[in-house]
């Protein structure tokens, strides 16, 4: 599973893309359990940031596939 | 037809000067503007609140391209370190209120259209009478509070709200318009937890960055009032600066937002700071022990630091490299919890960073961890290079 880190998230996880090893379907908390376990930094986003597949944003209850890539979007709030 | 109703009915009664014919003849002669979207631009009135990075484009765009009324909202003066990216501001403005500065570089440009200034913050108690006049609102503002009140009070009042936000090399931008799409409680109904988000001073920021950003809200507000095109509503664009990538996404409208899904709970304005959790007494839950920068200056002319205190540096290298308080010891906030067995918690460890924002942080995790003997230094060394040693660079 691809996952794409975007502003404050790229800053906490050090890279700016991530491989995470799964083979199986993940909820959205199952998901978040797996990358704060690999980035603990993560952590504090959880709760903020939106998370989207492909092109468009993931509800709450959505399962995310193996083979899908995932972008961590936190809201920014400088201007 | 403009999106807005009120221009549709009172565009053609607006006339130009043929000064003003030949100020906007690249306008005029595409078919998408011609003299029709001059008059509706003429006709407009947008507001656009702060006139900090995403401002100052988005203010010389609408009045270069002859939007006729124009507010200008911000409440702070210009300092030295806006300059970089806030470019409607001059050297020469610096210690003047912004809003005046902002005008006066908008007359520059254009002398012919009407700018009202209101030299006042944004808040719960003025924002209906500020905007309620205008067809259009543009949220330049810089923190979570105000960009959650600039939506609530646009939703309310039916307003379009052309959202552009920075991040370092990053940005995001869309169109807010609760009657016709998503809102920003649609796309982030939980704001952040206080302190998780850095600010620009205490993130930095690329100076070119809101420049594009700031751009996009300006085209969006054009094109809203000449009726042109598809405007951003429902879609959130990302910019990635380092990348050079535009990345588009879905936004969609939640039925359950407490402000514009179907069981409405938001029907006034809020108290915006203890929403998110940054008012005075939210944050005086944990108290953070201080020291100010005269006490630094009196301990290490006493030789007690380093002999009895530690003073710790808690910035990244490259700011080190830029100016220190003598005698300090850099553990940077990106590396503490890591280093944090190489501190002796017997001894006491006074924490400075640029502001005693992160140091902050560091207390915290320090506290945390049990340490007792720890004071943050108020104010930096910002405060440092300001009451203390002039020398010291300000950055």
């Amino acid at each position: 599973m691809k996952v794409v880190f975007f502003a404050q998230s790229r800053q906490l996880a050090g890279c700016a893309e991530f491989d995470l090893p799964t083979d199986r379907d993940l909820t959205g908390p199952d998901f978040w359990a797996r990358l704060i376990e690999i980035f603990p930094g993560l952590a504090p986003l959880q709760k903020t940031a939106r998370l989207a597949r492909h092109e468009t944003y993931l509800d709450a209850d959505e399962t995310i596939h193996p083979h899908d890539e995932v972008a961590i979007i936190p809201p920014v709030s400088g201007g | 037809m403009s999106f807005i109703p009120r221009i549709n009915k009172v565009y053609p009664d607006i006339a130009f000067t043929n000064d003003e014919i030949r100020r906007y003849g690249r306008h005029l002669i595409m078919p998408e503007v011609t003299l029709e979207g001059q008059q509706k631009l003429k006709a407009a009135r947008v507001i656009v609140i702060g006139t900090g990075g995403l401002g100052a484009p988005i203010l010389a765009y609408l009045a270069a391209a002859g939007v006729g009324h124009i507010g200008v909202v911000d409440f702070d003066t210009v300092d030295i370190s806006n300059l970089h990216r806030q470019i409607i501001h001059k050297t020469g403005n610096v210690g003047k209120p912004k809003t005046q500065s902002a005008v006066e570089m908008m007359k520059d440009i254009n002398p012919t259209i009407e700018i009202k200034t209101y030299d006042t913050s944004f808040r719960s108690d003025n924002a209906f009478e500020l905007i309620k006049d205008y067809d259009i609102v543009i949220d330049g503002t810089d923190n979570f509070p105000t960009r959650y009140l600039v939506n609530d009070a646009c939703a309310l009042l039916d307003k379009p709200n052309v959202y552009g936000s920075i991040f370092r090399f990053e940005g995001q931008a869309t169109v807010f318009w609760a009657s016709r799409g998503p809102c920003y409680r649609c796309l982030y109904p939980e704001p952040p937890e206080p302190g998780t988000v850095p600010s620009c001073a205490e993130g930095g920021v690329l100076g070119v960055l809101p420049g594009v950003v700031g751009t996009i809200q300006a085209t969006e507000a054009v094109k809203l009032i000449i009726g042109q095109g598809d405007p951003l509503i429902g879609r959130l664009l990302l910019f990635d600066a380092l990348k050079m990538k535009f990345k588009e996404l879905k936004l969609r409208k939640d039925p359950k937002c407490p402000l514009c899904g179907t069981n409405k709970t938001i029907t006034e304005l809020i108290d915006y700071d203890q929403f998110c959790g940054v008012s005075p007494a939210q944050q005086k839950a944990v108290f953070i022990e201080e020291v100010e920068v005269e006490d630094v200056e009196a301990a290490l002319d006493a030789g007690r630091i380093p002999s009895e205190i530690d003073l710790l540096d808690i910035r990244e290298p490259f700011e080190a490299k830029i100016a220190q308080i003598p005698n300090s010891r850099l553990i940077s906030l990106a590396e503490f919890s890591k280093r944090m067995h190489e501190l002796d918690s017997a001894r006491e460890i006074w924490l400075y960073c640029k502001d005693g924002a992160r140091s902050g942080k560091a207390w915290k995790l320090l506290h945390d961890a049990g340490f007792r003997k720890i004071k943050n230094v108020a104010g930096g060394i910002d405060a440092w290079s300001e009451e203390i040693d002039p020398n010291t660079p300000r950055y």
